[in-house]
C-alpha cells in the first residue's frame, strides 16, 4: 500500500503541543504584518489562498481524495457573496454567509455524485463538475460572463469595522483565516479525522470495522467544499471582484500545487505553499506564460523528488508533526 | 434539416477525436496505471508538428498524418523513460500531477511563441470541395476526418484484442510480474504503449488541425471533456471507448441544433447523470 504522507511520525500529546506552538508563532508573525511595511494585499491574498489549499488538504492529505474541481468552491461562493453585496446590498457578514451556504449546497451535490466513485475516477470527475460550472457561469446572466462582477462595496463588518481601511481589512482576514485554520486543525485531530485517516491508509479494513466510509468521505468533502467557500467570499473583499479565473481548471490546478509544494497531509504546508506560490507569481507577472511553465516544473520536480514538500521535509528532518 | 445534418456532421467528427484520445487514455491507464494529463498537450503537439512540417518543411498533410504521431510518439516515449517510469508503486494521483504538470510546461511554451490566436492549416488538395449527398452537402474533408479515425480506432481495436502482441499487452496488464517471467520485455512494452497512445492523440492533432485551426491551447478544454467521456464509458473495454466517444460527439452535436446553450455542458451532464443510474459506468468495473 502506497500512502501519501510520511506516517512514521506519531499523533502524541507532544505532537499536539509542537502544532500549537508554531500555530501561535504563525499568528503572531502574521497579525504583525502590517507593522512590517509588506504590502498587506498580498499577504490578505495569500491567506484566502491558504485557507482554501487547507481546505483542500483536508480532502486529499486525510482523505486521500484528490479534488481536481475545488476551484468551483472558491468561485461558486465569491459570485454568491458578490451578488449578494452589490446587487441585494447586504452587509459584509452576510454576504460571507450567502457565500459559505452556496458551497454548502453546492458540495452536497458535488460531493453526492463524486464520492460514488474513487482514486483517479474522483479526480477526474470533480474536474468536468467544476468544468460544468464553468460553462454555466459564462452563461449565467447574474455572473456578467467574461467581465465578471466588478466593484463590490465592501461596507461595514457588524456596524463597526470599516472594511475599506486595509488594516481593518487585514485583521479581518486574518481572522477569518485563522479560524478557519482551527477548525480544520479541530477536525484533524478529531475521531472523525482518525476514521478518515484510517479510510486513506486502508479503506476496506475500515469497512471491515464496521464504519460506512461512503459516509466519512461524503462528510469531509462537504467540509471540505464549505471551507473553501469561505475562502472564497473572503476573497471577494480582498479582490473587490469575482470573475471566471476563479472558476476555471488553472484554479483548481494552482490549489493542487500550493498543497503539494508544501506537503500533502501536513498541517502548516497549505499555508506556506500558498506563500510561495503567491509570491512567485507576484514577482513572475512580467514574464507572461512562463509562469505557467515555471508552475508546471513545480509539479513535475516535486511528484519526482520532493513529494513530501517544504514542511513534509522539515517534519520529517526534525522527526516532528508539523 | 440542413443544419440538422451538418451539426450531426460536427458531432461525428468531435466524436472522432474524443474517441481516439479516449481510446488513447485507456491503452495508457491499462499499462502504465496513469491518467495521462498531457494527452491534450500532446494533441495540441501533434497539430503543431504538421504545421510545422509544412510550413518548416514543406512536408505535406499526408506525410504529416504518418510524421507527427511518430515524433510526438518519441516524444512522448522519452518522457515515459526519464519522468513516468519513475512513479512505478506510487498512487495513481501522482501520475496525474506529473502529467498536469507535463502539460502546463508544454502548453505553456507553446502559448509563449504563438499566443492564444489560432494559425491556419489549409485542407489538402485531393481533399477540399464537397459532395452533395442529395439530403445534404458533405464537405470531403470532414468525411474523410470520420471515416479516417474509424478505421484507425478499429484498426488499434485489432491489434489489441486479436494479435500476439496485443495478446502480450493485455496480459502484462493483467500481471506485468508473470509476463515478464516468460521472457518479454515489459518496461520497453509499457514505453510502446505510452508512444502508441500518445501517437494517437498526435494524429487526432493532425487531423483537426485543418477543421479546428492550430492553437496552444486546442487540447486543453477538450482532455476535460475527454476525461468525462472515460467516467462515463469507463476504461475497461477498448470497443466500449470507440463506442462512447463517437455516441457522445453525436448527442453533443444533436444538442447544439436543439438546444446550442447547454451543447458545452451536456457531456458533463451526461457524465453525472450516469453515475447517478450506474456508478461504475458504463462498460467498467469498480475501480
Amino acid at each position: 500500500m502506497t500512502t501519501l504522507t510520511d506516517d512514521t511520525l506519531p499523533a502524541t500529546p507532544r505532537a499536539m503541543r509542537d502544532e500549537m506552538i508554531v500555530f501561535v508563532l504563525m499568528a503572531l508573525l502574521l497579525a504583525a504584518v502590517p507593522f512590517t511595511g509588506v504590502y498587506p494585499f498580498f499577504v490578505m491574498q495569500a491567506l484566502c489562498f491558504a485557507l482554501l489549499a487547507c481546505a483542500f488538504n483536508l480532502l486529499i492529505g486525510y482523505g486521500g481524495l484528490l479534488s481536481f474541481g475545488h476551484a468551483m468552491f472558491l468561485g461558486t461562493a465569491g459570485y454568491c457573496s458578490a451578488h449578494a453585496l452589490k446587487v441585494w446590498a447586504l452587509p459584509p457578514e452576510l454576504g460571507i454567509l450567502v457565500g459559505i451556504a452556496a458551497a454548502f449546497v453546492l458540495s452536497i451535490i458535488t460531493g453526492y455524485i463524486s464520492i460514488r466513485r474513487q482514486g483517479i475516477y474522483f479526480s477526474m470527475i470533480t474536474l468536468a463538475l467544476s468544468q460544468l460550472l464553468y460553462f454555466i457561469y459564462l452563461q449565467a446572466p447574474f455572473t456578467h460572463g467574461e467581465d465578471g462582477i466588478q466593484g463590490i462595496p465592501q461596507g461595514h463588518m457588524f456596524g463597526i469595522f470599516d472594511l475599506s481601511k486595509p488594516t481593518v481589512l487585514y485583521y479581518v482576514v486574518l481572522v477569518g483565516f485563522l479560524a478557519g485554520f482551527l477548525l480544520i486543525f479541530r477536525i484533524i485531530n478529531s475521531p472523525f479525522g482518525e476514521v478518515l485517516k484510517a479510510i486513506r491508509e486502508n479503506e476496506p479494513r475500515a469497512i471491515s470495522l464496521g464504519y460506512r466510509t461512503d459516509q466519512y468521505k461524503f462528510l469531509a468533502f462537504v467540509l471540505s467544499g464549505t471551507l473553501a467557500g469561505f475562502a472564497g467570499s473572503l476573497k471577494v473583499f480582498v479582490a473587490q471582484n469575482a470573475s471566471l479565473t476563479d472558476v476555471h481548471w488553472t484554479m483548481s490546478g494552482e490549489v493542487v500545487l500550493m498543497t503539494l509544494v508544501g506537503g500533502l497531509g501536513t498541517i502548516f504546508g497549505p499555508v506556506v505553499g500558498a506563500f510561495v506560490i503567491i509570491a512567485m507569481q507576484q514577482y513572475l507577472a512580467g514574464f507572461g506564460q512562463w509562469v505557467t511553465v515555471i508552475q508546471g516544473a513545480i509539479f513535475v520536480i516535486c511528484v519526482l523528488t520532493f513529494r513530501r514538500g517544504i514542511i513534509g521535509e522539515i517534519a520529517h528532518y526534525f522527526r516532528r508533526s508539523l | 434539416m440542413q443544419a440538422l445534418y451538418a451539426q450531426l456532421l460536427v458531432g461525428l467528427i468531435n466524436g472522432s477525436f474524443y474517441a481516439l484520445l479516449s481510446l488513447g487514455l485507456a491503452v495508457i491507464f491499462g499499462m502504465l496505471n496513469i491518467i495521462n494529463f498531457a494527452h491534450g498537450a500532446l494533441y495540441m503537439m501533434g497539430a503543431f508538428v504538421a504545421y510545422f512540417l509544412l510550413n518548416l518543411g514543406g512536408i505535406n498533410y499526408w506525410w504529416a498524418l504518418l510524421l507527427a504521431p511518430i515524433i510526438v510518439g518519441i516524444f512522448g516515449m522519452i518522457l515515459e523513460r526519464t519522468m513516468l517510469q519513475w512513479l512505478t508503486g506510487l498512487d495513481h494521483l501522482y501520475g496525474l500531477l506529473l502529467t498536469f504538470g507535463i502539460a502546463l510546461i508544454v502548453q505553456g511554451v507553446f502559448q509563449n511563441y504563438f499566443g492564444s490566436s489560432g494559425l491556419p492549416y489549409a485542407i489538402p488538395d485531393q481533399l477540399r470541395g464537397g459532395m452533395n449527398l442529395g439530403f445534404m452537402f458533405l464537405p470531403v474533408y470532414r468525411g474523410w476526418v470520420v471515416v479516417f479515425s474509424l478505421v484507425v480506432c478499429l484498426a488499434t481495436w485489432f491489434l489489441i484484442e486479436k494479435t500476439q502482441l496485443g495478446a502480450y499487452l493485455r496480459a502484462a496488464t493483467e500481471n506485468p510480474t508473470l509476463v515478464r517471467a516468460f521472457g518479454i520485455n515489459v518496461p520497453r512494452m509499457i514505453t510502446l504503449t505510452y508512444g502508441l497512445g500518445v501517437g494517437l492523440a498526435a494524429l487526432a492533432g493532425v487531423l483537426s488541425a485543418p477543421i479546428n485551426q492550430v492553437r496552444p491551447l486546442m487540447g486543453a478544454d477538450l482532455i476535460i471533456v475527454v476525461f468525462a467521456v472515460v467516467v462515463i464509458g469507463g476504461m475497461g473495454s477498448i470497443m466500449g471507448s470507440i463506442i462512447t466517444g463517437f455516441a457522445l460527439g453525436v448527442i453533443e452535436g444533436l444538442t447544439k441544433y436543439f438546444y446550442p446553450e447547454a451543447s458545452n455542458t451536456v457531456v458533463f451532464v451526461l457524465m453525472v447523470l450516469v453515475l447517478l443510474v450506474k456508478p461504475t459506468g458504463l462498460t467498467g468495473r469498480a475501480a
